[in-house]
């Protein structure tokens, strides 16, 4: 069906976005956390094995920066990655059927959610390691500098990440060789269970980049439009070859560490605060007062986002497991 | 086709990373001192003047990230060799050599390959303590979705060095430094030599010497004590760790029905205990003894000049081990 929104552009006055993106920005971090609202329900019911790690409340991030890059661009991604892999053009029921360990998947099952690629739209991976994907992006850079073509590599992370060494190697080199790459930081406060202060020295996170002379900022991590407006300058730069950028971008999981984690290190009245920021509801406003959306059109669209998952999910859900013989393939390349 | 050349190992090697870097724009080195320096062996000497610092990467002193940089660019379409500088340093790119590297092809679903090559030199003999000098080629040939190969010869390191560098997957290559100086005929063109095929060193009757990258040499060298002993020794190198040619060590064992494997990293669950559980299970019905093995002792690789020779099993033992096994004295 034609996008609702469509018409909410063609009278909006004088937007700093076009209706166009606004909407595509909209529609990208609702199908996101419709998507994760259907994966918790699964797994809860049993149709997902192992463990899910859901990133709803941190659309933003992900929809700010993608929709920023090009089919051509790399990102490498984390273990809190559906969102990630959603913005860079993945398509929800292969996504869901490899959630799911279904032959259908991404990685025919063999990867799950912690192990998602998906080549034809530039994403090397969610990582089951903390800080994994960070020099993947790197080195996807290195090769996008050899091509000369301006393509760039972003790599996201939590902020778990910050204390790992890996990330000041890969920091190092991306400076010293001026890499295309942008560092994202998404910092929603824990560790798994653990309160970033509680383990992580020094004044601020972006400190982590300015010691490397690195360009790096602090991002209202709940506003896709101020995470649009930090990550443009930083690709600009990364694509004509001024080397990396350090965002990181402040925001909240509603969930757990993972589906079934009881949160009991959170803050009531903190998650509720968070929850007044929700950046769906937040930009939802601001296309709203913008008049560049009504609340019906936003409505429409969101019951369109939610058949869009429902029909992932029952393709998923109708795709094979995979067999005995599907074990061995591709292990050498 | 031109005469083979006498060359060195080390310079075997080389010809084969000129070779590959001059056909294909997308092989990159990376690697500590290896541009300008030429390598700390001199392992690259040359390169650094013809193809320039885009291609032949000084990394710093940052092993794990700079390897995890070169699997991004191996999946992105470079086909980088990354040195570690020392075998014992594999430790330090283990996280992106065994999460990432080894498993991104099959994870993917075959989306992604990581045609990289990991090269590393290995073996005592040098005096540098336990912690330059240890064999661990056996740590990586645990890992599903690594291929690992341990040249023994100038001709095979040429050989395989292409075959690596052109093969889909992460391969890792083990040379011992103690060979680099080793000369010997090497074909002038270009060649590959096959990853997943071993070789029949010298053909014997009596015994199997299967022997790993320099203690193929001490194979051949008990092969002729054993000769004047009037036992026929036949010395067979595996050449590729994983996969495993198990066809022809094992044709070779129901040949001779007797093996001894010999192998320069530590005994404990090790290359050598490997081998012999193979061969043991394929051949077992042809054996008129057990298989046994000969390693590094299970120590750190102390740095005297006293102790470090006893930590390898040289010709004699391997003479002694053999003759006994033929003789049915064990």
């Amino acid at each position: 069906m034609a996008n609702p929104l469509q018409k909410a552009s063609e009278r909006s006055g004088k937007p700093r976005l076009s209706g166009e993106e606004a909407v595509r920005l909209l529609r990208s971090m609702q199908l996101i956390r419709t998507f994760e609202d259907h994966v918790r329900n699964l797994s809860s019911g049993g149709a997902i094995p192992g463990l899910v790690h859901l990133c709803a409340g941190q659309e933003a991030v992900a929809v700010g920066i993608c929709s920023l890059l090009n089919a051509t661009d790399k990102i490498a991604s984390n273990h809190r990655g559906h969102g990630h892999c959603l913005a860079k053009g993945a398509d929800a029921g292969r996504l869901m059927a490899e959630i799911m360990g279904r032959r259908s998947g991404y990685g025919l099952g063999r990867g799950g959610s912690l192990h998602i690629f998906d080549a034809i739209n530039g994403n090397l991976g969610t990582n089951g390691i903390v800080g994994g994907g960070i020099p993947l992006a790197a080195g996807a850079a290195l090769s996008a500098k050899r091509r000369g073509h301006g393509e760039i590599a972003v790599c996201f992370f939590g902020d778990g990440a910050l204390n790992q060494g890996l990330l000041f190697e890969v920091m190092n080199m991306a400076a010293i060789w001026h890499l295309p790459v942008l560092f994202v930081c998404e910092n929603n406060g824990f560790g798994e269970f653990t309160a970033i202060e509680d383990v992580t020295a020094g004044p601020d996170p972006i400190a982590r980049g300015l010691a490397f002379g690195i360009p790096s900022e602090t991002v209202d991590g709940m506003d896709v439009m101020a995470v649009c407006a930090a990550a443009k300058p930083a690709i600009e730069r990364a694509r004509h070859g001024d080397g990396p950028t350090f965002l990181v971008c402040t925001t909240y999981r509603y969930g757990g560490h993972h589906i079934g984690d009881k949160q009991e290190y959170k803050d009531d009245a903190e998650a509720k605060a968070w929850r007044l920021k929700d950046p769906i509801e937040r930009f939802s406003r601001w296309m709203m007062e913008a008049d560049l959306a009504t609340a019906q059109d936003i409505a429409a669209l969101k019951q369109d986002v939610e058949q869009d998952v429902r029909t992932a999910v029952s393709h998923a859900k109708a795709a094979p497991l995979p067999a005995a013989d599907d074990m061995e393939g591709h292990l050498y390349g | 086709m031109a005469d083979p050349r006498p060359l060195s190992y080390r310079t075997a090697v080389l010809e084969a990373l000129f070779g590959e870097m001059r056909r294909d724009d997308s092989v990159i080195l990376m690697g500590e001192d290896i541009g300008a320096a030429g390598g700390v062996f001199k392992q690259t000497e040359g390169l650094f003047a013809e193809f320039g610092a885009e291609r032949v990467i000084d990394t710093p002193i940052s092993e794990s990230g700079a390897f995890g940089i070169a699997v991004g660019a191996a999946m992105t379409g470079q086909r980088p060799v990354f040195e570690v500088m020392f075998g014992d340093f594999i430790t330090l790119v283990m996280d992106q050599l065994v999460n990432q590297a080894a498993k991104i092809s099959y994870m993917s679903g075959g989306q992604f390959k990581v045609p990289l090559v990991v090269r590393t030199a290995v073996g005592v003999g040098s005096n540098l303590g336990p912690q330059h000098s240890q064999s661990l080629h056996a740590w990586l040939t645990h890992i599903p979705g690594l291929k690992v190969v341990m040249p023994s010869t100038p001709a095979d390191a040429k050989g395989l060095m292409a075959a690596a560098i052109r093969d889909d997957g992460p391969v890792a290559f083990f040379e011992d430094r103690m060979l680099y100086n080793v000369r010997s005929d090497v074909p002038e063109e270009d060649y590959v030599v096959p990853i997943g095929a071993a070789e029949v060193k010298r053909a014997g009757k009596d015994i199997t010497l299967i022997a790993t990258g320099r203690m193929v040499q001490t194979a051949l060298a008990a092969a002729e004590l054993l000769a004047s002993e009037e036992i026929s020794a036949e010395v067979v190198d595996p050449r590729t760790l994983v996969p495993l040619d198990v066809a022809t060590l094992v044709d070779s064992v129901k040949k001779t029905s007797r093996a001894v494997v010999v192998d320069g990293g530590y005994r404990q669950y090790g290359i050598t205990g490997e081998i012999a559980a193979t061969v043991t299970e394929h051949a077992f019905d042809w054996l008129d003894a057990p298989v046994t093995r000969l390693a590094a002792a299970d120590v750190p690789i102390p740095f005297s000049k006293t102790l470090e020779p006893l930590t390898l099993p040289g010709a004699e033992r391997l003479t002694r081990e053999a003759a006994a096994l033929v003789r049915g004295k064990k």
